[in-house]
């Protein structure tokens, strides 16, 4: 199971399936954090330089299993985790993710991999001091990802799944089978649900009250000129130049 | 029934049926001639009539560029290398290993994740974590361990292709210099690796011996796995 927070900082992370509005959250959240003189650090799901060049040579090939991808997304996270999370969170940062452990926990599960497995796999990482769940219906999360955007990926209509010839069908069921697994971990792991039904700006609101709340008292790295975390991992970069 | 033979779940989502093949592993650190009998083993079954698959670490084309560009720049963290090696024992074994298993053959393993979790070991992981992670794994029909003093291993290597960078645990500050900490490193990786061997269930092979002495007693246990289905030897031993 995920480790108790035991360090300076505050970790903040948003989760729900495509389309639920988080990352609009999480952004606006951001600006408002940095304003208030906050340390902040930003951290994407699937966005390591390191993991990249591998990820995206098996998603051109189609070439992952579940627990492949699986745990190419863990490494992933792993990379983010020892090079910028955890050290920032120790130096007294306030960390926010969108995606977290728990995005795994639903996909990898909905594509068939045995929950413990996943859940030991992330186990060496902090239970979040807030875990936002932007909870929506189906139908509207399709409809956003679908309306918005030209053409799904394979592995984001979870084609390697089988479940369907259209990738709109099969995007559809993919989707609903991890928006149960994100309903079964509300109680699990106290996930925060926030209707993404709502306006932004009411979703937002309801977002800063709660962040204002786990803040109270908290001191923190200080930063002030308000600046944004501008070091991205500059150790997987060193290793870029190295492998040319 | 996907999940029988498997030290966890296995591959949950896929149902390999009968795997009528035998994983055969030779484990042991490194530099103690693991390749060599590899090659050995695998020209001695060919000759009894078996076919042979070999795979070893890191081979995967999965990961295989990748683990060298991170080896390359060493900046891994330990937790993210440990991932990095299970994605690709992963790929192996579901897309080389078990596939040859399903097909009948006799698959020789240089290494297995034994050493993986042993490296790990050594560098802080935590060792729970990375049984948990190798659930995953089938369960050899024969892990052959061989058995090396830190001493001989300096030898061999020394005449051999030389001490390296990542076999000698640079990257752990051990020591300034390769030898004292190739020394430190492996006496810490052996420790880990007898510790696996009990648990599980490792056929110890004095390698401080011979290639061909070492050969003959790893061909005893195969010779009972495989017992009377050797076309040319009648009988174990």
């Amino acid at each position: 199971m995920l480790k108790p927070n035991d360090t300076k900082g505050k970790l903040i992370v948003v989760e729900g399936i495509d389309g639920s509005g988080k990352s609009t959250q999480i952004d606006l959240l951001y600006k408002w954090l940095l304003s208030k003189g906050y340390s902040v650090y930003f951290s994407e799901w699937n966005s390591s330089a390191l993991v990249k060049s591998t990820t995206k040579v098996a998603k051109k090939t189609q070439s992952f299993t579940p627990a492949t991808f699986s745990i190419l997304h863990c490494t992933d996270f792993a990379d983010r985790w020892e090079n910028s999370i955890y050290p920032l969170l120790k130096a007294g940062v306030i960390v926010l993710a969108d995606r977290y452990a728990f995005t795994a926990f639903a996909r990898d599960v909905a594509r068939g991999n045995d929950p413990q497995w996943v859940r030991d796999m992330y186990s060496f990482a902090i239970k979040p001091d807030a875990a936002l769940y932007f909870r929506v219906p189906l139908e509207i999360a399709v409809e956003r990802i679908t309306g918005s955007r030209a053409k799904l990926k394979y592995y984001e209509a979870g084609m390697d799944l089988g479940l369907s010839d259209s990738y709109e069908d099969s995007f559809k069921l993919f989707q609903g089978k991890i928006l149960g697994e994100y309903d079964k971990m509300v109680d699990e792991f106290g996930l925060t649900m926030i209707d993404g039904t709502l306006q932004v700006k009411t979703q937002q609101k309801k977002v800063r009250a709660l962040i204002r709340r786990i803040l109270e008292g908290f001191e923190g790295l200080p930063n002030p000129d308000k600046q944004p975390i501008a070091v991205d991992n500059p150790r997987a970069k060193a290793s870029k130049k190295g492998a040319k | 029934m996907a999940n029988t033979g498997f030290y966890g779940a296995g591959f949950p989502y896929r149902d390999f049926g009968k795997l009528s093949g035998k994983l055969i592993v030779l484990e042991g650190t490194d530099g103690v001639g693991r390749s060599t009998q590899v090659a050995l083993l695998r020209h001695w079954l060919e000759e009894e009539g078996y076919a042979v698959a070999d795979t070893g670490l890191t081979r995967s084309e999965l990961t295989g560029p990748g683990l060298d560009a991170a080896k390359s720049g060493h900046t891994l963290g330990p937790i993210t290398m440990s991932l990095f090696y299970a994605a690709d024992f992963a790929d192996r074994l579901e897309n080389k290993i078990i596939p040859a298993l399903q097909a009948g053959f006799i698959v020789l393993s240089d290494r297995y994740f034994y050493s993986m979790i042993a490296r790990d070991s050594v560098r802080g992981v935590e060792k729970s974590w990375s049984r948990a992670l190798y659930g995953i794994a089938l369960r050899p029909h024969l892990i052959l361990y061989l058995q090396a003093s830190v001493p001989s291993l300096v030898q061999r290597l020394i005449h051999g292709r030389g001490l390296n960078y990542w076999e000698s645990g640079m990257d752990l500050h051990l020591a300034d210099n390769f030898y004292d900490s190739f020394v430190t490193y492996q006496t810490a990786i052996i420790k880990e690796l007898e510790e696996l061997a009990r648990e599980y269930n490792f056929v110890n092979i004095n390698a401080d011996r011979d290639p061909m002495e070492i050969f003959e007693d790893l061909k005893r246990p195969i010779r009972l796995l495989l017992h009377n289905r050797l076309l040319k030897s009648a009988r174990p031993y």
